[in-house]
């Protein structure tokens, strides 16, 4: 009964608010441009797919996304593992790291915009920069975080440092890294428009951007769906693959 | 003709806790272990058993005094003096065979000789059937015993033991120490056992050392003279625990009982 349920009740919740959302769209109280209502979104749908638009800036987007985050996590997991080890290495750099990460990618975005042009470069760079920081402090913790009775034992076999490190401290490890992926590539996706509206021509910020020039709002909901639409199915991807692995080491939630 | 397997002389151990006040965790500690003997140390929570069993295995140095085993002083871990842990350490991501391997990894053993040397210690504690799974799998008892195989692959001289039974079940954990002793019994090494379980101490070890509440002293030690395989009742058994619930200060049911050294 549980699992029906869960599949469900969110169901539920999505009729409701389709309902909801079309009842005031149809009451007339605001003008079509300003609420578009659920019906045009999916005219809209129908429209874009008919001129082969929208699969294509879905491609273009995920691909932009996933080359931005793979990239990051490739370069900021063997960053994290190196730094929780080294401690005084991290204890040097750690200062230099805290004060760049509140920064948002977003304030980066002139930059990005006057080094990498235009094209797909610039959207990955964002993407890049939204994944590294996260990726890179879980990392980090994750390291720290190791059951220290793993590393007595190694140590009391005698296991070199850098043996604790590649047969102790990866694996140990490697759940909390998952968890912080997961985090990282959730928050990353949220900057996937904000890459996507300047100096692009495809991708669903682009349909975004475009859209509201043209005060096609019904557009403009149909990338925001669409985006959340996304998000939802890469969490969920994500999500099941971080509990396959916590259930694999043991770690009971 | 039994030789002096390890010196502990004139050991202190102080710590400075959160708070910046100092604490003594152990103080004027003397203790020699023969080779080859069964000694256990017991006392309740914070008289320094396990900060004792540290010091002795290496994981941490003493503040004044000195450890020496085979007249070495102790500087550091060895692999010839393995502990095994009151936490479940097997590592998760690793089978049972692979867990016993590691010691042999870390000493250079080739795969072949690895391999069947760790089959004969998963064997040796009865779990050939579960060599290919994983940790998470197996219950508390099956755990600690798979930590005694890892630890045995590597023939140490020397095995620690610090409360490795305290999570079991009381009818595992009077299976477990059976087991224990008869592999001290095949093996001959010399084995410390840390544990705050009287009736524990009793029927493992050729010794017991009690030891007070901090800061942690050695109040006496005791000889347990009685035959193997010991009963858990019995007049002698019964006799030794009057004996140390004396030294406890706890009142026992028969009336003050002479100085035994059965």
């Amino acid at each position: 009964m549980r699992r029906l349920e869960r599949i469900l009740l969110p169901m539920a919740t999505f009729a409701v608010l389709l309902m909801v959302w079309q009842l005031v769209a149809s009451s007339g109280l605001y003008a079509d441009y300003l609420f578009p209502s659920p019906h045009q979104v999916i005219n809209g749908v129908l429209e874009l797919s008919l001129g082969y638009t929208l699969w294509s800036d879905l491609g273009t987007s995920l691909f932009r996304f996933l080359s931005g985050f793979l990239t990051a996590a490739l370069i900021a997991i063997p960053l994290g593992l190196v730094l929780g080890w080294y401690n005084r290495v991290w204890t040097a750099l750690d200062p230099l790291v805290q004060v760049l990460r509140p920064i948002s990618p977003i304030a980066w975005l002139p930059f990005i915009g006057l080094w990498f042009g235009i094209g797909d470069l610039p959207a990955i760079v964002i993407i890049f920069l939204a994944a590294f920081y996260p990726i890179l402090l879980s990392t980090i913790s994750a390291v720290h975080n190791v059951d220290p009775v793993y590393l007595k034992v190694a140590q009391n076999f005698g296991s070199s440092k850098r043996d604790i490190l590649i047969k102790v401290v990866i694996p140990a490890a490697f759940p909390h890294i998952t968890m912080g992926l997961h985090v990282a590539i959730g928050s990353a996706w949220v900057f996937l428009v904000a890459g996507e509206m300047m100096g692009v021509r495809s991708g669903l910020g682009y349909l975004i951007v475009d859209s509201r020039n043209y005060l096609r709002t019904d557009l403009v909901l149909v990338g925001i769906v669409f985006i959340g639409i996304m998000g939802l199915l890469i969490d969920r991807v994500v999500g099941a693959a971080e509990r396959y692995v916590k259930k694999q080491w043991g770690i009971v939630n | 003709m039994s030789t002096i397997k390890i010196r502990v002389h004139r050991v202190e151990k102080n710590y400075t806790n959160g708070n910046g006040t100092a604490q003594t965790a152990l103080i004027g500690i003397n203790l020699d272990i023969m080779e080859g003997e069964f000694l256990c140390l017991v006392g309740p929570s914070g008289c320094g058993k396990t900060t004792l069993i540290n010091l002795i295995a290496g994981f941490e140095q003493p503040s004044r005094g000195e450890i020496t085993i085979d007249g070495q002083v102790v500087k550091d871990t060895n692999p010839k003096f393995i502990t095994i842990f009151q936490e479940y350490s097997l590592f998760p991501w690793r089978t049972v065979q692979e867990n016993v391997e590691y010691g042999l990894e870390a000493k250079g053993i080739p795969t072949k000789e690895r391999e069947a040397i760790a089959q004969k210690y998963i064997q040796l504690v009865g779990l050939e059937k579960f060599a290919n799974c994983h940790p998470p799998k197996l219950s508390g008892g099956m755990k600690q015993r798979v930590a005694i195989a890892r630890a045995m692959a590597v023939d140490p001289d020397v095995l620690f033991m610090d409360e490795p039974f305290a999570a079991l079940d009381p009818i595992t954990r009077m299976k477990m120490q059976e087991e224990v002793v008869s592999l001290w019994q095949e093996k001959k090494r010399t084995f410390i056992f840390v544990t705050h379980n009287i009736d524990e101490a009793i029927s493992l070890a050729d010794r017991i050392v009690i030891m007070t509440p901090p800061p942690g002293r050695i109040s006496t030690i005791l000889t347990v003279s009685l035959k193997r395989p010991r009963g858990r009742t019995g007049r002698d058994f019964g006799l030794i625990r009057d004996r140390i619930y004396q030294e406890f200060g706890l009142k026992s049911g028969t009336p003050q009982a002479p100085d035994v050294n059965v």
